[in-house]
């Protein structure tokens, strides 16, 4: 009796116009369903309807690609938030950072997670190109998907360095200041750098004062970190991160070579 | 003494380090693990019947044809996606979730005294994974660790696929179809770029100075300036004062790099000719040229750092416009 009347209610939900407009297949557990599950769905469908058995082993790939990938959607999702409350001034931007401490419900832990998320997107990044580069899926025909990771891998540790300065406290200060007093010694570009000098380079007109907006770390370099990190960097991953997964799709991934 | 080492790695921003560490050398240990034992599975495979289904063809032996155990032998090669890949995908997220959680909830994130431009800390740190560059600049001069080393690196990285001609170990780990390459990797991440992150943050103190691990950071410490220039350095052993003029060093330097360079390059490659190595009609000229100056400008580093270590030797080539 129980079982009739489950089985009916499974019929009128799966046989519904919603239902199938949403997930436009049955429960059955067929070849064809599997591979429609993949198909059928726009974040699945990255994914191929097979995979080689002994790739699933976690000895194998150690999900590296994969958890760097989640922790980039944790970043994204924790640092919307972070947005809601900080001004990317002078005045509030550390002022903020004691306002997530004090008085932001779970301030605390959305800055920590964001924080510990992003140190440990660096690890992974580094340890997934490890893994690709010991299994050679560099080689032919992914060489180009190699290149894009390398894009990938700059860009995280950028995204990275740019949200060390938000806080505005002495560690980000001086972290960015050593960062960037690096870009000086430009050759040709900066003012401190070989031949600098000799093309009329200054520390008002060189590439050290392009990147903070000034000649010193101040209120307009936050800005620019800001529009950097909240815009400018993430567009920019997720453009590059279409492409790296769309190339796994095409030249091969889990799968191997293609 | 452990007292110095337990409050450096314990500041909230050193953990990652201590993580890496040891991730690091757990996934060291696994993938050369995996690697000599497909090696080994090779080399046992060699005289037996390749399995059915398998792609290894004549001579060819595909190592994943081996890599299962006697009783999966029959079972397909293939499995769908949809569940298997997807809800290991699942868990793994759960997994790390669930310890970026834990991590999160006791463990602040670090917020020091709001920032001024007018109290420099000493020892001025960036963050820690590029402290690798900044202690490059105690061998280099910054427009090299600065701008030139990292923008090489990133080439160097892109560039790997296209001067890796060996077809073998694609898809699969293995050391002995490629040891050339892994070797290089792993001197490049794990000696070079690892072990730099590690003197930049347990071993720099106040100034800059190196530290052993333990020893108390004093600010007070005087370190002697007896830094000398490669002609210097050359005049001093051979006597010849003539060498320690400008235009010497400036003769000197770039007869020094020429040669590191040019003859790093050249020897290797007539060894090699003269060896009659099919790798070197695979290459090419300049994709071996790409390589080789690519190694020979990482192993300029720990060259330059042995060299400033041992004999004290601060520039190779003095310019008045910029010294390497």
């Amino acid at each position: 009796m129980l079982t009739e009347q489950r089985e009916k209610i499974k019929e009128i939900i799966t046989e519904s116009q919603v239902y199938k407009s949403i997930f436009r297949r049955g429960f059955e557990d067929t070849t064809k369903n599997r591979v429609l599950a993949i198909f059928g769905n726009v974040f699945l469908h990255l994914h191929p309807p097979y995979v080689k058995r002994h790739a699933l082993k976690f000895t194998h790939s150690w999900c590296m690609g994969g958890i760097t990938f989640l922790l980039f959607l944790v970043l994204c999702f924790t640092g919307v938030f972070l947005c809601f409350y900080y001004h990317p001034d002078k005045i509030n931007a550390y002022r903020d950072m004691k306002y997530f401490e004090y008085d932001v419900p779970f301030g605390v832990v959305l800055r920590n997670m964001h924080r510990w998320a992003a140190h440990l997107m660096v690890i992974t990044v580094w340890l997934h190109m490890t893994r690709v580069f010991m299994t050679g899926s560099y080689k032919p025909p992914r060489e180009f998907n190699w290149v894009v990771g390398v894009l990938l891998l700059v860009l995280t540790l950028l995204l990275s360095f740019t949200g060390y300065l938000l806080t505005d406290d002495q560690l980000g200060f001086w972290a960015v200041t050593v960062g960037t007093n690096m870009a000086r010694a430009t050759p040709l570009l900066g003012h401190e750098g070989p031949f600098g000098e000799q093309l009329g380079v200054t520390a008002y007109n060189d590439i050290r004062f392009a990147l903070l907006g000034g000649s010193v770390v101040g209120g307009n370099a936050l800005l620019r970190a800001y529009v950097w990190h909240c815009v400018a960097m993430p567009v920019t991953a997720i453009l590059f991160l279409a492409v790296h997964f769309w190339r796994t799709r095409k030249d091969g991934g889990t799968a191997g070579p293609l | 003494m452990w007292h110095n080492i337990f409050k450096i790695a314990s500041k909230p921003d050193n953990i990652p380090i201590v993580g890496m560490l040891l991730l690091v050398f757990f996934f060291w240990f696994l993938s050369f693990w995996a690697a000599f034992k497909n090696d080994r599975i090779r080399r046992a495979a060699a005289g037996r019947p390749r399995p059915e289904g398998g792609k290894s063809k004549g001579d060819v032996v595909d190592v994943i044809d081996f890599m299962y155990p006697e009783e999966e032998q029959g079972l397909p090669k293939k499995v769908s996606c949809w569940p298997h890949l997807v809800k290991l995908e699942f868990v793994c997220a759960i997994a790390v979730m669930a310890l970026l959680m834990f991590w999160s909830i006791p463990i602040d994130a670090p917020l020091e005294e709001p920032s001024d431009s007018t109290l420099t800390p000493n020892p001025s740190k960036a963050p820690w994974y590029f402290l690798g560059l900044q202690d490059m600049l105690v061998y280099f001069d910054p427009w090299i660790a600065g701008v030139l080393l990292p923008t090489f690196i990133i080439v160097g990285l892109m560039v790997i696929p296209y001067v890796d001609v060996n077809p073998k170990g694609n898809g699969y780990y293995t050391f002995a179809e490629r040891p050339f390459a892994i070797l290089v990797y792993w001197f490049g991440f794990f000696v070079l770029w690892v072990l730099e992150i590690v003197i930049g943050t347990f071993c720099r103190g106040p100034g800059w100075m190196f530290f052993w691990p333990g020893q108390e950071w004093d600010p007070h410490r005087v370190v002697a300036e007896v830094n000398i220039n490669w002609n210097e350095f050359l005049a001093n052993i051979s006597g010849i004062t003539a060498l320690k003029t400008e235009t010497a060093g400036l003769l000197l330097g770039i007869v020094t790099i020429l040669a590191y360079f040019g003859l790093g390059t050249a020897l290797p490659y007539l060894w090699l000719k003269r060896q009659e190595a099919p790798i070197i009609h695979r290459l090419g000229l300049i994709r071996y040229g790409v390589v080789g100056f690519f190694f020979w400008t990482m192993m300029a580093l720990p060259i330059k750092i042995v060299l400033r270590l041992m004999f004290s030797i601060k520039y190779i080539l003095v310019t008045p416009w910029f010294n390497i």
